[in-house]
Formats: structure tokens, sequence, C-alpha cells
């Protein structure tokens, strides 16, 4: 069966038809559960697994605000091997080269999970064809709203805390283990058949807090929750790379003169190295022209907490915290406010952060004649991250620009035919690359507003061609036979599928 | 014209392929100072090969060569002499080392037939190069001098400040030089990639002092640069109010004219005319405007 892409998915699935279809179809959320006794306090994880009755087929769910630092999903795995469990499914918001679940699949534990971002050992054990069932790629605001629709039922939600209080409330901003905003975890907080908040820290009393007690069911203190340095490893330093800065300063001309570092703009960078570059140089051209703009989301760090705290934006929303600064900020500044993933990027919530952004800047692992960008695989169809937020602010955003170099280690990045769809080329809207910046043509009203504008506009087939007199033509890489997986569009359809390719 | 001129160490393949992209006027791939002794052979033959066979290349090329008390001379020309590059930057320049350059040089250019002659620039690196730089700028083939400041300040045994004021004189003499002998004058890297502000109060000084140029160590630099020797809007229209104000005075029969009540004699006009040729280079002069 093939989707409105064209690309091949496994049968019995829905298909994607467009980016804005899911409007034509009625939200259905689930009832949230409430817990009606008290919350019981555990002293192990072990205890935790036994009062649950953890059993094969269960759906255990985890958020990954601890990053490559998380203590917790790495005991429960361990405890799935210890119970001799099987079939299990996970649905982790996230999977980071440290989470040890590779044991766990290659020995047939793991039957499906559902996740937003997954590389390194997991995502090998995968390829390698050894999930008994699937694995399905989500979009942060589509994990958020399936979750909530029910059509992503969890058994059991192990949540981090860094701290946790004696009522059972729980909040990211303090602890050893602080790790600011707990926007991931939100949505199976409010869904899970039962919640189990795992925490290092217990005081008597949080005056603020994300995790909100009627909807705990137990409180598992451990010795600790991750390591805090892995927990602020996201890459937040500017680039020295001279090909990101000039990108960088092209892609801050390009908002310039689309209008968007203007009062009351509201933007979205990713944290990569040539993001926080064009942030820098959006801080210099809105201090200069003295604008104030409105907010900044997603991911943040202490570039956008600065850009916060000197005035030129009034708030920041934020999902997820990626360095100490930003850990700071979200708990002493009111104007750093915390956002579940449902508020920042549910196709279905009503005036969701996304929606409300005049442009976001994304990067791109392959983008295609048609604008399609992959951030899924690399272009032997190898799982190398994933959509997160990508998909979902590429089409709520008014505009949508993509920043890649135009050759990454001697590979072009533009393709007839992207390897893998994450979003659909209908919500891309520029790419800006160091040898010239292309526009979709669907976009005629931002080609009219830049033709005069002295940037160098370049067609997307030309700006390929120029790549392949650099790199040469890159040979056709056949597609494997066997799925094991598909990737999910936000409004639960199927964008394109996985393959086994090990 | 040539306001920056960008070094790329030529044993980085990514810089190498992208040297075109950042906005330089020249770009100086070094085979001398960036590339450890280890990696010389590497440097050269990557070179020659991006020289030979990229489809892409900046507009104008330079090579820095190793210098004649090295043994690497006769290799690094056999490798990137072509028709491909413009200039050969020598290092620790002598005009006994010119004289030499020019007959490796001609050989080369006869033996392989080629269609162009390549230029030099010399670096002026040592007390006794800036002594003899009038021989140096007479020398066949030199169309630019640069100063190298770290080595000079080397030589000299004195301290390289950031404010420069040690450079002053070597600055000051080697821009007169190079005006004596109509070649351009370019200027020693700042070598702090961080200090945006520091890297235009040093451009300015030697913009000031007369070079028509200046050399870059980071692609960050080259935008600043260029910035510092490009004519400004301001000088820009008062050009061309002069050159108006010219044309009018010619039909009327008078030598010297006035403006906003200042007196225009033949020199003014020479520094109009200088900023137009300027212009142009930068592409920032219409013609049109003039008629």
């Amino acid at each position: 069966m093939k989707n409105s892409l064209g690309r091949e998915i496994p049968e019995g699935n829905k298909p994607f038809i467009s980016a804005a279809n899911f409007s034509e179809r009625i939200y259905h959320e689930a009832k949230e559960k409430k817990s009606a006794e008290n919350v019981v306090f555990l002293n192990s994880l072990e205890a935790a697994f036994d009062v649950l009755s953890i059993m094969p087929g269960m759906r255990l769910s985890f958020h990954h605000h601890l990053r490559s630092g998380d203590h917790v999903i790495n005991e429960v795995a361990k405890l799935i091997e210890k119970h001799d469990l099987r079939d299990i499914s996970l649905a982790p918001s996230s999977i980071f080269p440290e989470y040890m679940l590779a044991p766990l699949i290659r020995s047939g534990r793991i039957r499906d999970i559902h996740t937003s971002y997954l590389n390194g050992p997991v995502a090998i054990a995968i390829q390698e064809g050894f999930l008994k069932g699937h694995l399905v790629m989500q979009t942060h605001g589509g994990r958020a709203r399936a979750i909530e629709e029910g059509e992503l039922p969890i058994d059991v939600a192990f949540l981090s805390c860094p701290t946790v209080d004696s009522s059972g409330n729980g909040s990211g901003a303090v602890g050893k283990s602080a790790c600011g905003a707990l926007g991931y975890g939100i949505s199976d907080l409010y869904h899970a058949k039962k919640v189990v908040l795992v925490t290092d820290n217990i005081v008597e009393k949080l005056d603020e807090y994300q995790f909100d007690h009627r909807y705990v069911d137990y409180v598992v203190k451990v010795p600790s929750i991750g390591d805090p340095e892995g927990i602020v490893s996201g890459t937040t330093k500017i680039t020295r790379d001279p090909i990101g800065l000039k990108i960088a300063n092209i892609t801050a001309l390009l908002l310039d003169k689309l209008g968007l570092l203007e009062t009351g703009t509201s933007l979205q960078t990713g944290a990569g190295g040539t993001s926080l570059a064009v942030m820098e140089q959006i801080e210099k051209k809105m201090r200069s022209k003295k604008a104030t703009g409105s907010f900044l989301s997603g991911g943040i760090t202490g570039y956008h907490v600065e850009m916060l705290e000197s005035g030129i934006f009034k708030n920041i929303y934020d999902v997820q915290c990626f360095d100490l600064e930003a850990v700071r900020s979200y708990r002493e500044n009111s104007g750093h406010i915390g956002i579940s993933a449902s508020q920042y990027a549910n196709p279905f919530y009503k005036d969701a952060i996304v929606d409300k952004l005049d442009a976001v800047i994304l990067g791109a692992t392959e983008i295609d004649l048609d604008f399609n960008v992959n951030v899924t695989s690399d272009s032997f169809g190898n799982i190398i991250g994933g959509s997160g937020g990508h998909s979902d602010t590429a089409h709520g955003a008014k505009t949508t620009i993509i920043t890649s170099a135009l050759t990454k280690a001697r590979i072009p990045i533009i393709k007839e035919h992207v390897t893998t769809v994450t979003t659909p080329g209908e919500d891309v809207d520029i790419l800006v690359t160091e040898r010239g910046i292309a526009i979709n043509p669907l976009r005629k009203d931002i080609l009219e507003k830049l033709n005069d504008s002295g940037l160098p506009l370049i067609d997307i087939r030309e700006l390929m061609e120029l790549s392949h007199k650099i790199c040469g033509v890159p040979a056709d890489i056949a597609k494997p036979a066997k799925t094991i997986g598909y990737v999910e569009y936000r409004d639960g359809t199927v964008i394109d599928s996985l393959y086994k390719t090990r | 014209m040539i306001r920056s001129l960008l070094f790329v160490p030529g044993n980085n393949p990514g810089m190498i392929q992208s040297a075109d992209v950042f906005g330089a006027d020249g770009v100086i791939f070094d085979l001398e100072d960036s590339v450890h002794i280890y990696e010389k052979d590497n440097a050269r033959n990557l070179v020659g090969s991006f020289l030979a066979n990229h489809p892409i290349r900046p507009a104008k090329i330079v090579v820095r060569i190793n210098s004649f008390d090295s043994p690497y001379v006769i290799a690094d020309l056999e490798a990137i002499v072509s028709d491909r590059i413009d200039y050969i930057l020598l290092p620790k320049a002598t005009a006994k080392d010119l004289k030499q350059l020019d007959e490796h040089l001609t050989e080369i250019e006869k033996k392989t037939g080629m269609q162009k002659t390549i230029g030099v620039i010399p670096l002026i690196e040592s007390a006794a190069s800036l002594v003899e730089a009038k021989n140096i700028a007479f020398c066949p083939r030199v169309e630019a001098m640069m100063l190298g400041a770290e080595d000079f300040t080397a030589d000299m045994g004195i301290t390289r400040t950031k404010k420069g004021d040690e450079l002053a004189y070597p600055r000051a003499k080697l821009a007169v030089i190079c005006k004596a002998y109509d070649i351009l004058a370019i200027d020693t890297p700042f070598t702090d990639v961080n200090d945006d502000l520091g890297l235009r109060d040093d451009a300015l000084t030697a913009m000031n002092l007369g070079f028509t140029g200046k050399a870059a160590i980071h692609p960050r630099q080259v935008g600043i640069i260029n910035n510092v020797f490009s004519p400004t809007e301001e000088k820009i229209t008062w050009a061309k109010r002069v050159m108006e104000a010219k044309k009018d005075a010619d039909k009327k029969g008078f030598g010297v004219f006035s403006l906003d009540g200042k007196m225009i004699d033949k020199p003014v006009i020479a520094r109009a005319l200088a900023i137009r040729e300027q212009a142009r280079a930068c592409k920032a002069w219409d013609d049109n405007d003039e008629e």
C-alpha cells in the first residue's frame, strides 16, 4: 500500500494523506485517570514491580528529560530481565545510546517500541530484526496525541522526577538531579493506568510542580535517578565551524528580510551549534532595532535564557531544558514557562505553541526536490534520529526554514527522493545552505518577498546539481525488503516505512 | 582589487572544498606554517589535486609555498603551479629569493606551456626584508606585498600587541613603498579570531596608513575586512557628486570649481576617481547613476 507521497507503508495502517488532513476528523481525548487513593511511597523499583504486578505484554513508558544521564530506564531494564518478562512494549519519549535496552531486544523480551527519537545500540538491534513487533517513530506532538486519544495505552509510566514532595507532587526544577521542565511526561502522567514517580529527593512541600499528585499512584525513592553531567549533555555551544557560521549569517539575514525579527515575533530554533549561531545573530539584529519578540519555544539553552533576561523576548515556552542555565531560569523566572508536549505540539491541542510560531529553524539529514525532509535515517536507512518536534513545528509555524551544509562528509544532502520521509515537503518552505537559498515553489509569497532582497536564491534542483559537481552523483541504494516499523505522522497516519538494514 | 585574502590550511579538505563560499576576494592555500612538517606532502598533494580537479574554485587563488630556507620549494612549485593559480605568496622573502623564484616559475611556465604568468606576493617578515622592501617591490612578477607581523616582531625581538603600536613603522614604510611602485599593500592577519571589534580597529589602522587589503585567518574575519576596505556609502555619494560637478565644470570650461563651498581641483578629483574604481570593484557603483 502506498500513501499520498508514494511511500510504501505496511498493510493495515492508515496512510498519510496531507499535513492538514487531521483537521477533518474529530478528536476523542480519552478520560484522564485520577487516583482515588493516597500516593504510596516505596523504597525500590523492585518493590514497585512487585506491587504493580508487572506482567508480560504490558506497555511501560518513560520520558527522556534525564537524557544521556538517565538511570531510571536502565534500572527498569534490569528488572525486566530479572523478572524474566517477555513481550513488553516500551514507549520512552526518546531513546539515547546510553539506554541499556539492546540486550532486552536481542533476547526477545521487547515486543514493540514507540518513541520520537532513537539512535545508538537500540537502533542497531532493532534494525538487525530482533524486535518481535514494530518500531513506531512518532513526533513529540503525535506521541502526546496518541496517548491522550487512547491509541497508545500505557500500563505503567515510570517517570523520573528530580524532586517529589510528601503529597506526591513532582518537580524538575530543584534537586541534585534537576533537569528543568518535565513536559514530555505529562501525557503519560494523565493517562497511564498506573504512574510511578521515581526520585532521589523527597521534600516536605513543593510550592510549584508540574506533576500533580492526583495522577500519581506510587513514589519510589532511589539513591540516584541520573548522572547530572549526562542530563545536561546537549549540544549547547555555538558552532565554530565556518560553514555553520556562514549558514547562520545567511539565515539571520533571511529572517530579517522576511520581517521575522520585529516586535511580537515568535521563534523556535534547535539547540545544535548552527542553530545557536543563528540565535546569536538574531539577538544582535533584534537588539539593534530595539525589537521585543513574543516568545521562544522548544528545547531551551542558556542562549535562549540570555534573550529572555535581556528583554529581547518576553517569554520562553519550555518543554525541555538542555543546560543548567535553562534549568536555573526555569526555576527563577516567571516568564520561563514549562509546558506539556501536548500544549507544545499536539495537533488537536487548541492554541498549541507550535501553531503560534512565526518561524522555526530546523535541520535535515536529507531533503528532496519536493522539500520532504528526512531526520530519521541515514542514506542507507539506518535510524540515526527521529522527528522529535520537527514535523510538529514545521506544520505549525508560518515559515519553516531548514538549515544545512550542502554536503556532509562528501554526501550531498539534496536527493531526488529522501531515503525516509519524516516531515512532508508541503510544510517546508526554505532551505538555507552555504551556497544558496532554495524556496519551496508552493510559497510564492516568500519568493515574491525575496526577489529583490539581494539574497542568493537558487532553485533546489540547481543546488542539488551544484552539490553533484562537487561530490559526484551518489549511487542509488536499493531499499531493503523487510520492514521493521514505520514513521508515524503527528496525526497517526503512516508517512514512511522503516526497514531491516543490517 | 583584493580587500581580503583568506588563509586556508592546505591539509584541510573540508575548508579547501568550501574556500569559495566565504566572500573573500582571494584565498591563500597554505603549504607553510599552518601545515605540520609531517603533513607537507599531504597538503601539497591535496591542494594540487583540488586545483587540477575541483570544478568550483575561489575567484583569486594564492598559494603560500614554503620558504627558500626549507627543502620544499621545488616540490611545492611542481605540485601547484598551473594556469589555475594567480599568485605565489613567498614567505620570508628577500630580493635574492625572488630572483630564484622567478627563474623556477619561468621554467615551469615554459615547460608546461602555461597561458599566463604567475604573480608573486612577497611576505615581509624580517627587519632585513623591510630594509630591502624597495628592491623586493621592484622584482619581476611582484604585484603586491604583505606584512607578516608574527615573524617580523619575533625577528625584532619585540612583543606583538593587540593595539599594534610596534607595527606603526613597518606598516607605514611598506604601504608607502607599495604605493610608490603601484602594487597592492596587504596587511598582516589579526590573530584573535573572536575579537571582531579589535579586528575592525586593526583593519582601519592599516587602511588609514595606505594598505589596500588585509589577510584573514578565519572565515568570520572576511566580512569585517571587506567592509573596512570598501568605500563607505558616504564616500561613494561624495564621489558621485564630485563627478557630476566636474561634468558641469567641463561644459563651462572650468579647471577648478567648488562643491559645498570647498574648492575641487585635480587631487580631489583623483581621490573621487579612486573611490569610483574601488566602488566599481565592490559592485557598489552604478554607472547609470552617473549619466
